[in-house]
């Protein structure tokens, strides 16, 4: 500790970590990680799911205890864990990715928070509360009605809060677990203006997130854990997004356009003006066979809604649908399924998996009549279909009994796919399905081989690179209309890139 | 005002449904519409309201309690037993004892739910047939009559009697029920305890960060509706001038049903004092109504049944789209 006092840079850290080590039943979480943060400093947590960010972070806000000899050294006091009060009163404070607040209670309430707490009893005092949260907003520069419970506010305007009820409790470092992943263009350059007028008062921001052209715009360092061990930190000049992916995974990926020409290959999916009001209007396309069809625009420009149409879930007001030229009118997404329409959904985190049950009942959910026999369900039917996509899709399990959950992201990804390739469909609609980086490749390469089988491949993402990199064309679609087509092998990705983030 | 009816949505439309259950009583009946009758009312529901308010805390907390209204019986009757051995008592110790015993018992329940990781409703299905089985072994259902007399003879705080020659009475029940209600009110709105408790029915996991204390949690909320039980058991045993070993044995879901219609979300974070014992009036008025205007009581739980799911889907369906002065405002926003 003398040591790096006496260097006197004048950068002392404010936070530092030393000799981390966790684990969760036999399993290493973190293994000997260092980690330091500057006052005043805008720093990136980077890493892939499972990397170790998450535990790291609940050890620095004292969830998590860590194994003995740790060194936590925050603003200049030494400790050897911390406890969520020790971490808060010494000014630590945490925004979790799903912001930990609570809804039925007022706004007042989740930003004075703090005031609530302690063990003994005391009487409220909701006026000193209610000022301390218009003074927090105050410097946000936001106005709420902080007597209106929390849960009449959308999902930006809580990110919001959240914030304030760190600025409540004298916060010196804040971390930021993955602020933006639920927010619209607009609302993240608001929350990114927000994180450099907190830098500026002093205040250290950890940013963690997995969109990595953010992290450079926002951060001026960057740590980076693979497997529960440090990587290094670097500073953010002269870092690009392929470099940091690169740093996360291990691993070098070559991205290249794998857009091909289609041209006069049979047309799956023919959609005619399609419109639903306030979601989507005028949605005219085609999906040949063999054909991967990228959409991508901002969140809430309708990429979604138009796929659940297509999948049934939502009913069109007006406009066509034809599969191999016949007219489908879906009332529910059983008929779609039926028609030979497979959807995989846009939800991070559970994939429309059910993760108590094992990995085997998942993937035949969608397709139970394929393995009865006489009405019956058959076992051995079952575990011959599922070994088959097991064995196609490269899929690493245990025992087809275990449970979901034990497998990684990018594998319950493979399985997920495997559920609705296992219903033997025409056209496979796949939203926002990328998990994380390293899992990224393989799943596209799943997409590709499946689209030389000749499937109809709908895919859905905001992220650009995504679609520019794997789609044979790419649909733009802005406030519910297409409004622009790009073919990635006439075009570059910043063109792409301009139009959409415009 | 626009405001509070926004906030306070299920309060509102339980007043109107009493308001146009209450008119139309008063046509059918003579009787409903007195005051006389009123008072009535609010000395019958006052152990059920007392009853409602504990609960309200368990269920704000993110729990259920099935086992309150048996383990009023058992506090009854082992407090009928304790009064007797220190010869008599008062109410003073008489209230301090089945208190205490309450407390007791709903913090054996706080305890398995949190040694042993049972959730809630089964942990209460359990303790609700030992403690009822309990009860029944060992008293073989006799009933005890042998009461100190201080707490079988009716203590009127105030009466009087009105021009038609009925009387209007406020018993103890009553003033008991009021101080549990007010307390209730100022624990769960006033004091940060109250405020920790919602905010864990409310998000768990959020409450578990921030450092509060889940176990302590439980044990308040259990200990709570532990003492309102124990309260409004020895409350129950004056009212009845008995202790009967089952009298109170289904009353849990009858008390369950109005406090849920009060506005409390099984799920927690949710629910407020007055919405409670909105809930249990409505129920007793509609019951009370149809004794007037003489149903037959066979016919009573259809009813009562038909009346809670008018109810809930009224106050789901937000009283906004329902008015349309509401519907302008909100098209203005």
């Amino acid at each position: 500790m003398t040591g790096r006092e006496s260097a006197k840079s004048g950068q002392k850290p404010l936070l530092s970590l030393r000799n981390i080590n966790m684990t969760f039943g036999g399993v290493r979480a973190l293994k000997d990680v260092s980690f330091d943060v500057l006052p005043g400093e805008v720093h990136c947590l980077a890493g892939e799911n499972g990397s170790g960010k998450s535990t790291l972070i609940k050890i620095i806000t004292g969830v998590y205890r860590p194994q003995d000899g740790a060194v936590i050294e925050f603003d200049s006091q030494t400790y050897s864990h911390m406890s969520p009060v020790t971490a808060q009163n010494s000014g630590i404070q945490v925004i979790w990715q799903d912001l930990a607040l609570f809804p039925e209670m007022t706004v007042a309430e989740n930003i004075a928070f703090q005031t609530l707490l302690g063990r003994w009893p005391r009487f409220v005092n909701y006026n000193a509360m209610r000022e301390k949260a218009v003074k927090a907003l105050a410097r946000l520069g936001v106005t709420l009605d902080v007597d209106r419970p929390l849960k009449d506010y959308a999902i930006a305007q809580r990110q919001i809060v959240a914030i304030a009820r760190a600025l409540v409790g004298e916060a010196k470092l804040v971390f930021m677990d993955e602020p933006t992943a639920s927010l619209t263009q607009s609302e993240t350059d608001h929350l990114l203006d927000i994180v450099r007028t907190l830098s500026a008062s002093g205040v250290a921001v950890v940013f963690v997130s997995h969109r990595l052209a953010e992290v450079l715009e926002i951060s001026s360092r960057l740590t980076v854990l693979r497997d529960g061990a440090l990587v290094g930190a670097y500073s953010t000049d002269g870092m690009t997004q392929s470099r940091i992916t690169e740093l996360m995974t291990g691993k070098t990926f070559d991205q290249t356009v794998r857009a091909s020409d289609v041209g006069a290959s049979p047309v799956v999916l023919e959609v005619e003006e399609l419109s639903l009001p306030g979601q989507f209007e005028d949605i005219s396309l085609t999906v040949r066979r063999g054909e991967t069809l990228g959409i991508t625009g901002l969140l809430g420009a309708g990429r979604t809604e138009l796929a659940l149409s297509l999948f049934g879930m939502l009913k069109p007001r007006s406009g066509s649908i034809k599969l191999e030229g016949k007219p489908v009118h879906f009332s529910s997404n059983r008929d779609a399924i039926a028609a030979g329409i497979a959807y995989l959904s846009e939800d991070r985190l559970s994939l429309g998996l059910i993760q108590p049950q094992s990995i085997a009942d998942n993937l035949v959910i969608a397709s139970l009549d394929k393995i009865t026999v006489s009405g019956l369900l058959s076992d051995t039917r079952k575990r011959d279909l599922v070994a088959q996509w097991i064995a196609d899709l490269g899929v690493k399990i245990g025992l087809q009994t275990d449970a979901i959950s034990t497998l990684s992201g990018g594998n319950q990804q493979r399985i997920a796919i495997a559920k609705w390739l296992a219903t033997d469909p025409r056209l496979l609609i796949l939203d926002a399905p990328t998990v994380d980086v390293g899992a990224r490749a393989g799943i596209f390469d799943i997409v590709a081989k499946l689209a030389e089988t000749g499937l109809a491949i709908i895919l859905i993402s905001d992220e650009v690179p995504e679609v520019y990199f794997n789609a044979d064309r790419v649909l733009h679609m802005a406030k519910g209309r297409i409004v622009n087509q790009f073919l990635p092998a006439d075009c570059s990705l910043a063109e792409i890139e301009a139009a959409v983030y415009a | 005002m626009r405001k509070a009816v926004q906030s306070h949505a299920t309060e509102f439309a339980l007043i109107a449904v009493i308001a146009v259950i209450s008119l139309f009583l008063s046509f059918a009946t003579d009787r409903f519409f007195t005051l006389g009758n009123a008072f009535d009312l609010l000395n019958t529901s006052s152990v059920n309201i007392i009853f409602a308010v504990g609960l309200l805390v368990v269920l704000i907390a993110g729990g259920i309690d099935i086992s309150f209204a048996v383990a009023a019986s058992v506090v009854q009757y082992v407090a009928a037993l304790m009064l007797g051995w220190i010869g008599g008592g008062g109410w003073i110790s008489g209230l301090l004892i089945a208190g205490a015993l309450g407390v007791l018992l709903g913090a054996i329940n706080a305890f398995l739910i949190l040694k042993f990781r049972i959730i809630s409703i089964v942990a209460t299905i359990a303790t609700f047939n030992i403690y009822f089985g309990l009860l029944m072994f060992f008293t073989r259902g006799v009933s005890i009559y042998n009461l100190p007399d201080w707490l079988t003879s009716r203590v009127i705080l105030f009466e009087h009697e009105m021009a038609d020659g009925s009387w209007i009475e406020i018993t103890l029940p009553v003033l008991v029920m009021l101080i549990c209600v007010v307390a209730t009110w100022v624990f769960i709105t006033r004091t940060t305890t109250g405020r920790q408790l919602y905010a864990f029915g409310d998000n768990p996991e959020g409450a578990r960060r921030f450092g509060i204390n889940i176990g302590a949690m439980q044990f308040i909320a259990f200990g709570w509706l532990g003492l309102m039980a124990g309260i409004g058991g020895l409350i129950q045993a004056h009212y009845a001038q008995e202790v009967v070993p089952n009298a109170l044995y289904g009353r849990e879901l009858d008390v369950l049903a109005a406090v849920v219609l009060g506005g409390a979300r099984l799920g927690g974070g949710k629910g407020s004092v007055l919405g409670c014992v909105l809930g249990v009036l409505l129920i007793s008025i509609t019951q009370n109504g149809l004794n007037l205007a003489g149903v037959s009581p066979y016919a009573f739980k259809m009813i009562v049944g038909a009346i809670i799911l008018a109810a809930i889907t009224l106050s789901n369906t937000s009283i906004e789209k329902l008015l349309p002065f509401m519907r302008h405002e909100e098209g203005r926003k």
